[in-house]
Formats: structure tokens, sequence, C-alpha cells
């Protein structure tokens, strides 16, 4: 998929049914996501859930509509590192913690 | 300047044939290191809400819970409404690939009006909070509400007009290079869905928890 010139128009019409499928599938996900938030479970699972969910949502979209389920090696390069630091950014928040904990101990 | 004249005098080289180090069009691997780099901005600000979340007693600050303060329907019918925007886009690029310009002209009209809409939701959901007194500044809830929000809409309102472009004016390069347009359009597909992606995150993590 992701050699755009490789396409042929019969590829393209082959595809047309997964395109649907996950469209579909996504409004299904945002429906769940929605409808389990008025169950009005306990924090810690309503957002493990969510987040699930949400996950599985942005794996459709990128994979399926970005096409990323078959690209080039360069491209799965770039979002490795992107990942990487994606995660110490989402870390960095705690670093600051250990960082307090350690000024109101003394130690 | 060879490579230029290979692609049909594009002042950038590669922007039909693959690239040979990369295996993709330059401008495919443009739109991918922007889309990393909005990835960690949106990311900055996503570890933000974290921390200010876990370090406030009560989320929200006001008291209750965030699907009270916000509108839950509204926000889903936005969501349905993205996602229905992304899949127009991917029938707009695949009717460039199957050589359907009216065809493509029907499903970006269809795109850009869905961003529209979308917006114009946003509209009314910003002006009720306002209306109620609820502005950035009222506590860490509505400001981290309004600046993802209101920089995901700001990525709508760039989509917009790019979308806008492809659609009007820059729809004429179909006629000298149909393939370098289609893969304009798949480019701005691949950062339309990127910013699906994002609100696909935002709106149950701001609305629902």
């Amino acid at each position: 998929m992701s050699d755009a010139a490789s396409h042929s128009h019969d590829d393209i019409k082959s595809h047309m049914g997964k395109y649907y499928a996950v469209f579909v599938a996504l409004l299904c996900l945002t429906a769940i996501t929605v409808g389990v938030s008025y169950l009005r479970l306990n924090r810690p699972l309503a957002i493990t859930i969510a987040l699930i969910i949400a996950s599985v949502k942005a794996g459709l979209v990128a994979s399926v509509f970005m096409h990323l389920i078959d690209e080039k090696k360069v491209i799965y390069a770039v979002l490795l590192l992107t990942a990487l630091f994606f995660a110490l950014v989402l870390l960095l928040p705690q670093f600051t913690v250990y960082e307090h904990a350690h000024i109101i101990t003394g130690s | 300047m060879a490579e230029a004249t290979a692609t049909h005098e594009s002042p950038i080289p590669y922007m039909v044939k693959p690239h040979p180090v990369t295996g993709i069009p330059n401008g495919k691997f443009g739109i991918w290191l922007f889309l990393a780099s909005e990835v960690m901005l949106f990311g900055a600000l996503f570890s933000s809400y974290v921390l200010i979340r876990t370090g406030a007693p009560h989320w929200p600050p006001e008291g209750g819970l965030s699907s009270e303060i916000l509108n839950v329907p509204l926000g889903t019918f936005n969501t349905a409404v993205l996602i229905t925007s992304s899949i127009t886009m991917v029938l707009a690029w695949a009717s460039c690939k199957m050589g359907n310009l009216p065809r493509f002209k029907m499903w970006m009209a269809a795109t850009i009006l869905l961003a529209l809409a979308f917006l114009v939701v946003k509209y009314f959901e910003y002006s009720e909070k306002f209306h109620h007194g609820h502005f950035p500044s009222y506590d860490n809830f509505f400001g981290i509400y309004f600046v993802l929000t209101g920089l995901h809409g700001l990525h709508i309102i760039g989509g917009i007009i790019v979308n806008t472009y492809l659609l009007t004016w820059g729809s004429r390069m179909w006629k000298t290079d149909a393939e370098h347009f289609t893969n304009r359009v798949e480019n701005a597909g691949l950062y339309w869905h990127f910013v699906d992606l994002v609100w696909i995150f935002l709106f149950p993590s701001l609305y629902l928890l």
C-alpha cells in the first residue's frame, strides 16, 4: 500500500471494503467508549478501558487509513524514534515527582 | 538537477518517484517528519495534562465529573463527524487513484464541510462555556480543555485551508501531473487522519474520564 505508484485501479477497489469496515468499527468503538463512561466505573478501571479503546481506534486509523500496515522501513524508523521521545515526555512529570520526594526527605 | 528534470521539472526532486534512499517520495517523507514533530507537540501538552491532573486533589477541581461539565453528546457527535471526514478523505484519495477527478471533488468537498461542521459544534460548545464564565483562566480543568481543544481546532482550520486549495486552484495540477497531484492529496490525507487520531485521544481524556 505504501508505494502510491504501485496502486492499480483494481488494487484500490479491493481495499474499499476494508476502509468502510474500519469506518464502521470506529463509530462502534466510539459508541462503546461513551456507553462505558455511563457505567460510572471506578476511575483507574475507567481510564484503562477508555485508553485501550482509544488505542485500538488510533491503531485502526494509523494502520488502514494512513497505510502504516504496509509502509517503508524509513517511516517505521521515524515513528520508533518518535515513540521513544513521546514515552520520555510522558515520563518527565514522574521524574519531577522523584526530584520533589528527594527534596522533601532531605536525603 | 538531474533528478529535478526527471520528476516533471519540479523544483523539489523526487516528488513523484520514490527517493532511492528512503524508498518513498520526498513529500511523503516530509509529511511523516512533520507528523512526528506534531506527536511531540501534543505529547508535551498531554504530559502537562497528566501532571496537572495527578497533582490535583480532585479532578475537575470544582468537583463533579468531567462528563457533567462538558457536553458529552456534542463531543460524541463531533467524534463521529471527524471519523466520517476521515473516510471521505480516503475516498477522495482513492478517487484520484482511480482517475476520477469529479468524484475526488465531491469527496473532498464533503471532507471540508464535515470539518466546518466540527468547528461550528465547537463554537457552540465554547460559547456555552464562556456564557457561564468558564474561561481558560477559570481553573486548571478549563485551562487544559481550551489549550488542547483550541490547538486541535487550529489544526482543523489548517486542514480546511490545505484541502480547500486542493479542491480549487490546486486541482489544476491534475491536468499537467495527475500522479503528483494524487501524492499531494495522499499527504494532506495523512495530516487529516492524524488530526482525527489526536481527537480520538482528546475526546475520552477530556470529556469522559
